[in-house]
């Protein structure tokens, strides 16, 4: 159990998807302009990455790694060079899945995060935290507290950087910086300030 | 030299390099472009492994741009980036073991590199293979370009290395000179690449 709550603290802070592995750059840049959208595309990112990391550890388990065909019978067959595609595929249609069962039970909330669903299929984090996933060999429990953790960090680290760039608007930026130059050292620093979290140990 | 430089597939790299930089201008790619910036070596492997990507992907979907459906194109455009993004990762595995080892999943994140996608979509929809495999080619180098200069400065200012030699010489080091170790750290990637942009900026402006 206390290894679990350290993992999750481990990535919101200080291994924070975003901010120490840089994925899911893209749409953390384009849409942290409104603090509104930032937050419901967070939600999104934190529900789908805590669906699809533990069904790709399922996935991974029982038909891609070495022996995983065990059970069919099959235990000499090594499919895992397969896993770039299953997992795309699992998250193309999990998202698919969730977006279809949200607009069935809860109008509200398909409201909310409905634009940002199909977005998400190509957001870097979701397929990189099933790929580190099956790089650090966690196990199920594990796999889906660190899918929630990242999900989390993830919607931590573009919502702050929502409130920020709006306290920029006032700022007098250098004419070459303005825009995307900012955005990056200013995610540079809380990159730092996340990193600052690093003494914890659980 | 007149007649090349009119070419268009002249205009198609230059624009690529400068104008239209996947990463500086239009901000696509980012994703995997920093996490590989610490040291020269892998940055360059990784431009390579995603220029192989992207004009191989150009190409194939230039030449079945007659034969796709519209409506399941996204799904043709990301089997056809998948297949050959696990034909780079097995290369990589099989004969530079170390460094597919360093740039861990990396690689396979060029899946959903928005470069790839994005070439594929508004470029080799609609453009024959030749110049599309050419457009392909300028746009990995661009992304290239960017990645190994960030991978330049991180690693000799927060090593005193490249590609592994060791270039700052001992007497600096005697003298007291230290390097910078927040190179090493992801801040320093993102305070490198908005560095980066700010200088292309005051290049460009003059033009």
């Amino acid at each position: 159990m206390e290894n679990l709550i350290g993992l999750f603290v481990n990535s919101v802070f200080v291994g924070n998807i975003l901010l120490a592995y840089f994925l899911g750059m893209c749409s953390y840049l384009s849409v942290s302009k409104n603090l509104q959208t930032s937050f419901g595309l967070g939600l999104a990112v934190t529900f789908v990455l805590a669906i699809t990391t533990p069904a790709n550890w399922l996935v991974y388990r029982f038909l891609l790694a070495p022996g995983a065909l065990a059970w069919a019978g099959l235990p000499q067959i090594d499919l895992s060079y397969l896993k770039l595609v299953l997992f795309i595929a699992v998250i193309a249609g999990m998202v698919q899945v969730v977006e279809m069962v949200i607009d069935r039970y809860s109008q509200g909330l398909y409201n909310a995060l409905g634009v940002f669903l199909p977005l998400i299929t190509v957001n870097c984090a979701i397929l990189g935290a099933s790929l580190f996933m099956v790089e650090r060999q966690y196990t199920f429990a594990e796999s889906a507290v660190y899918g929630i953790g990242s999900g989390i960090g993830w919607l931590l680290a573009i919502v702050s950087m929502a409130t920020i760039m709006q306290k920029l608007r006032y700022a007098n930026v250098p004419k070459g910086l303005e825009g995307f130059g900012i955005r990056m050292i200013v995610t540079g620093l809380m990159a730092m300030a996340f990193m600052l979290f690093s003494g914890i140990t659980l | 030299m007149v007649k090349l430089l009119k070419t268009n597939s002249y205009k198609a790299i230059s624009e690529a390099l400068w104008q239209s930089n996947p990463i500086s201008k239009q901000i696509l790619g980012i994703c995997s472009a920093l996490a590989v910036t610490v040291q020269l070596k892998t940055a360059l492997v990784m431009s390579l492994a995603l220029t192989f990507v992207v004009a191989c992907s150009n190409l194939v979907i230039a030449l079945l741009r007659r034969h796709i459906p519209r409506n399941i194109r996204i799904i043709v455009e990301v089997a056809v980036i998948a297949t050959l993004v696990i034909i780079a990762d097995e290369f990589l595995k099989a004969f530079m073991y170390d460094i597919s080892k360093q740039l861990s999943v990396f690689v396979g994140l060029i899946i959903t590199n928005c470069i790839v996608m994005g070439r594929a979509e508004t470029f080799a929809m609609g453009n024959p293979a030749t110049r599309s495999f050419v457009d392909g080619l300028a746009n990995g180098i661009g992304y290239g370009s960017i990645l190994c200069g960030v991978a330049f400065f991180r690693e000799l200012l927060g090593a005193g290395k490249l590609f592994g030699f060791q270039v700052v010489p001992q007497s600096f080091y005697d003298a007291g000179y230290q390097n910078m170790g927040l190179m090493l750290l992801a801040p320093g990637a993102f305070i490198m690449i908005g560095l980066f942009v700010w200088l292309e900026y005051t290049l460009l402006k003059d033009k």
